[in-house]
């Protein structure tokens, strides 16, 4: 017998079944472009990446090995425990950096608006699963007051940034599961004018008096410096100053690796974790930067591919759901990044130095390689 | 709302997948148009913000000139030293923290009121030394505490240094910290490039007078600095360019032998070489020691010097003006030769006055000295003969002959604040005056101005000047203190020339006449008793300046204050025969010339004549070179 010989081997592949080689592929560059960028801007945080990568990586195996029926069935109890947690910091979290978003449970200190990124889309396409033949509108309402209800508790924490992908990712579940045109159209309309309104009157909204209501002062700060970044260059405009000229600098070829510039002589804030997109673009040129989308591209198609071929209902609301997300999450943060969104605090999914989110995001990749598994065992 | 077959649920669900794919397509494709504007459209604009970002120009501060005497010994010099410096805008309370400091360092209230001084003329953004002079050990102690001081910290600095102390700062003058105004006259020059980094900028004196020689060219450092604005690396260096050294005229050592003949008194010197108009020695006295205004002045020693009664700022040599008195006859004896109204041996008698529309001018001597020429005139100082002279010449002559002299206007020395004085003239008295009366001319006006007195008001420097041109044939030089520029790196030296003003067509034999008389003044006139026993023939004259006029009554030294005494003037030159020095002396209130100006001329052209360093190696040093084989 020469099989014990081989045991270790056929161990190794059983343990990757779980993963999708497709998803795993373009996950491989990604954390491989990270790795490249961490280790010229901040080669000092190098062991905790790969601590983040493991753990993050293993989490995903975890996920993926669930089965997706079985993963929708903790829906429920995800979502209630998540709410908990925010009441909870709402009541006794810790303020940090002006916002109340850390709960102190002993151990550790736990952010459970993360949990809420995956618990969101769960709750929202399990619900839509149980009605999966008779959803009407009364289910969107349903769905709406599921959303608000946690994404409130975040706005007023206050975070912007979490508060708005949690929304999107609810939303994302509602779109798929076959929310009425004449429902998104109007809200896009809104959407566009108040944007407009803001762009527009920004010199009279931005006075230092003007309240509005609805955001933080910080927050409204944030809208304002986009509108005008070089009125406070020193101030809050310095961000996106800085990281358009990093941007703009790196030309078509970059400046190479580890020879930024803006990036090295840390005129670049943030430039591991929310502005690591500018680091690329100035050491690796407008080349550097296509091959990102590209890379992006690749998964979001990947990611609809398992929406469309997802066995149930729930499975494809979630696939969809959780590829718009990881979009969202690229396209704040580049923009933003780029000059032609707000500063928020999303990070650059896969490629920002944080253990949190990337936990997350692998989490959600996990819950895409576990739909993709499942995808025969409806059709079976 | 109405659910469908699964079918048809299915294909709505890829319908809205499409929809969702096309977006984030659109998407997507909306932030590679924007990374194509911004890196390939845009690219050379933010390349260009990058690279001033990342690069910045750290002015390099030239070393300034030395100055140095004519023998070579230094004058101004500078000098490495540690200070401590306090950034202003990085402090938030000046006070606490200068407290602090004096816990570990001595920190006296001088210092305190010298640092807020400066700070009130300070760039809020640059140090502002509170402690000077550090000691190594003082270095050590801040050092290491320094994590307590944010804002404040120790700088090594060239400073200025004045080796002679109070000796001839009048001529050397000193640097200060540059302040508002002298920033927006650095800005008028269209020089501020050039003092980016620069602290210090002279104030008086040569130094002042010289800065542009002296400062240097500031050079640049071009380094890649942090986003904080601290320098990382230098990427190119443009070196500064030293300052340029200046090589006197002036003799240091002539100069402190003036000096410490005038003692405690007040009062001024200028000793030039006739022969190029270069100053061997410019002396004004009271002295201030110019070191006291390098890291700028306490506020007592300002108002020590500014508030004395002495006022040893004011540079007397060349900023105070005195009638020449007597040392006026020999260029009146000159002006009478030269335009025809006497001869050199015309006799005329002396009553011991002269009468002029009713009015008796008295002569020094009670009833007079008898028969008087012109060589006695001078040699006696005789009041009548130049009372009569005056008259006949009017003051339109006596003007016209001693404007070329130099009389009443500037000499253009270079240092800076030169008087003007006043060479009296009918048209001068119409300018000055405002009211119809006093803007007349009267007659008897013209008889004082004929012995040196009335409106006659000249600088030190321009006696000096004036005796220089009337020993020198009457070949005027504009007098300077500067006879080199030396390029510190090169070597190099720049004379600069003498520069002729003009030369004066007088006659050799009135020339000889006057000037024989005034070697009998120091032979047996009124300055033979100073200069007997000189080992070389000198010429002189004395002279008084009343400082009060007495009304026709006699004038007793003692019962006045001394303020109001007369001023002793001398004016001298040696050796007779080929004048190498003329120089001319005033002591205020010194009364009599011979009993206090003349005893200080005496001193100086011994020291210059019989003791002053030669051109060739002095005897010591030639005696050193003999042991050493």
């Amino acid at each position: 017998m020469i099989e014990p010989r081989f045991r270790p081997l056929r161990l190794a592949l059983a343990m990757l079944r779980p993963l999708d080689p497709a998803l795993l592929l373009i996950l491989g560059g990604l954390l491989g472009y990270a790795f490249v960028l961490i280790a010229s801007a901040s080669p000092e945080r190098m062991d905790s990446q790969i601590m983040h990568v493991t753990i993050a990586l293993g989490a995903m195996w975890v996920v993926a090995s669930i089965p997706i029926q079985r993963l929708l069935s903790l829906a429920l109890p995800l979502y209630v425990l998540g709410v908990l947690l925010l009441v909870a910091v709402e009541l006794f979290g810790e303020v940090s950096k002006g916002a109340q978003r850390w709960l102190d449970i002993g151990v550790t200190r736990i952010q459970p608006s993360e949990l809420m990124k995956i618990a969101m889309p769960l709750m929202l396409a399990w619900y839509f699963q149980q009605r999966e033949g008779r959803i009407g509108v009364a289910d969107f309402l349903v769905a709406a007051v599921l959303l608000a209800l946690p994404v409130g508790l975040i706005v007023v924490q206050p975070d912007l940034g979490t508060s708005l992908l949690v929304a999107a990712s609810g939303f994302y579940v509602i779109f798929f599961a076959g929310l009425p045109w004449k429902l998104i159209v109007p809200v896009a309309v809104v959407g566009i004018v108040g944007i407009g309104t803001i762009i527009a009157f920004g010199d009279t909204l931005c006075q230092p008096g003007v309240d509005w209501q609805v955001l933080r002062e910080y927050q409204k700060n944030r809208v304002c410096t986009l509108l005008d970044p070089t009125k406070d260059p020193l101030g809050k405009g310095f961000h996106i100053i800085q990281s358009t000229i990093a941007i703009g600098s790196g030309g078509v070829f970059g400046k190479g690796w580890q020879s930024g510039t803006q990036t090295h002589l840390a005129f670049l804030p943030e430039r591991h974790t929310d502005f690591v997109f500018a680091v690329l673009a100035e050491e690796f040129g407008l080349v550097g930067t296509l091959v990102l989308l590209a890379i992006y591209l690749l998964l979001l198609a990947r990611g609809l591919l398992i929406a469309i071929n997802a066995a149930t209902l729930g499975a494809r609301l979630l696939a969809g759901a959780m590829t718009m997300v990881f979009f969202t999450y690229a396209f704040v943060n580049m923009g933003m990044v780029s000059g032609i969104l707000p500063v928020v605090g999303v990070p650059l999914p896969f490629i920002s130095y944080g253990g949190t989110a990337l936990v997350t995001l692998c989490l959600g990749v996990g819950i895409l390689m576990s739909i993709q598994r499942g995808r025969t065992a409806g059709s079976a | 709302m109405t659910e469908f077959a699964p079918e048809q649920r299915a294909a709505r669900f890829r319908r809205r997948v499409v929809v969702a794919g096309l977006f984030m397509f659109v998407c997507l494709g909306l932030l590679a148009a924007r990374f194509h504007y911004l890196q390939v459209v845009r690219h050379e604009y933010y390349l260009t913000r990058a690279e001033d970002n990342r690069i910045a120009l750290m002015p390099v501060v030239p070393n300034r000139g030395s100055i140095v005497d004519r023998n070579g010994l230094p004058l101004a010099r500078n000098y490495s030293a540690y200070t401590l410096e306090i950034t202003p805008s990085a402090v938030a309370d000046l006070e606490a923290t200068i407290d602090a400091l004096g816990e570990i360092l001595t920190i006296d209230e001088r210092d305190r009121q010298r640092f807020r001084k400066l700070l009130a003329e300070s760039r809020n953004f640059e140090g502002v030394p509170i402690r000077s002079r550090l000691s190594d050990e003082e270095v050590a102690r801040f050092v290491a505490q320094r994590y307590r001081f944010p804002g404040v910290d120790v700088q090594a600095r060239l400073f200025r240094e004045y080796p002679e102390g109070a000796s001839a700062s009048h001529v050397i003058g000193y640097i200060g910290r540059i302040n508002a105004r002298d920033l927006e006259a650095i800005e008028e020059r269209g020089e501020e490039a050039n003092y980016r980094g620069s602290t210090h900028i002279g104030k008086a004196g040569l130094e002042r007078s010289y800065e542009a020689e002296l400062h240097g060219r500031t050079g640049y450092d071009e380094v890649e600095v942090n986003a904080g604005g601290g320098a990382v690396r230098a990427l190119s260096r443009t070196p500064a360019v030293q300052g340029n050294d200046l090589e006197l005229t002036l003799d240091i050592e002539l100069q402190n032998v003036a000096e410490q003949a005038f003692g405690e008194r007040r009062g001024a010197l200028v000793a030039i070489e006739p022969a190029t108009g270069g100053v061997l020695a410019l002396v004004s006295t009271p002295t201030f020691d110019p070191n006291l205004f390098v890291d700028g002045i306490s506020v007592p020693d300002w108002k020590a010097l500014n508030e004395s009664p002495d006022h040893p700022l004011l540079n007397r040599a060349i900023y105070s003006t005195y009638p020449p008195g007597s040392t006026y006859k020999p260029f009146m004896a000159l002006a009478g030769l030269e335009s025809g109204k006497r001869t050199i041996a015309q006799r005329m008698p002396d009553p011991g006055y002269f009468m002029f529309g009713g009015h008796r001018f008295m002569d020094d001597k009670v009833g007079g000295h008898g028969m008087v020429d012109l060589h006695k005139s001078i040699v006696v100082s005789c009041n009548t003969y130049y009372y009569q002279l005056a008259n006949d010449l009017g003051i339109d002559g006596i003007a016209a002959f001693m404007a070329p002299f130099g009389f009443g206007a500037r000499t253009g020395i270079d240092i800076p604040g030169e008087a003007e004085g006043v060479l009296p003239s009918p048209e001068w008295k119409q300018r000055r005056f405002r009211k119809p009366e006093q803007q007349r001319w009267y007659g008897g006006e013209t008889i004082s101005v004929g012995i040196g007195q009335g409106y006659n008001a000249f600088t030190p420097l321009q006696l000096a000047n004036a005796l220089a041109t009337l020993v020198n044939d009457g070949k005027m030089f504009r007098p300077h203190v500067v006879r080199y520029v030396v390029d510190a790196a090169t070597g190099a030296r720049r004379m600069i020339e003498p520069e002729p003003m003009r030369e004066l067509d007088l006659d050799p034999r009135h020339l000889a006449a006057v000037r024989a008389a005034m070697v009998d003044v120091n032979r047996t006139g009124t300055g033979a008793r100073p200069f007997r026993g000189a080992p070389y023939t000198s010429g002189g004259k004395t002279g008084t300046a009343q400082v009060f006029s007495l009304r026709g009554q006699r004038y007793v030294a003692g019962r006045l204050a001394e303020r109001l005494r007369d001023h002793s003037w001398f004016i001298a030159y040696a050796p007779a025969e080929k004048p190498s020095i003329a120089l001319a002396v005033l002591v205020e209130n010194g009364g009599f010339g011979s009993a206090s100006a003349a005893p200080i001329a005496r001193q100086v052209i011994d020291h210059h004549l019989l003791h002053a360093r030669r051109d060739e190696p002095a005897a010591e040093d030639l005696e050193a070179v003999g042991e050493g084989e």
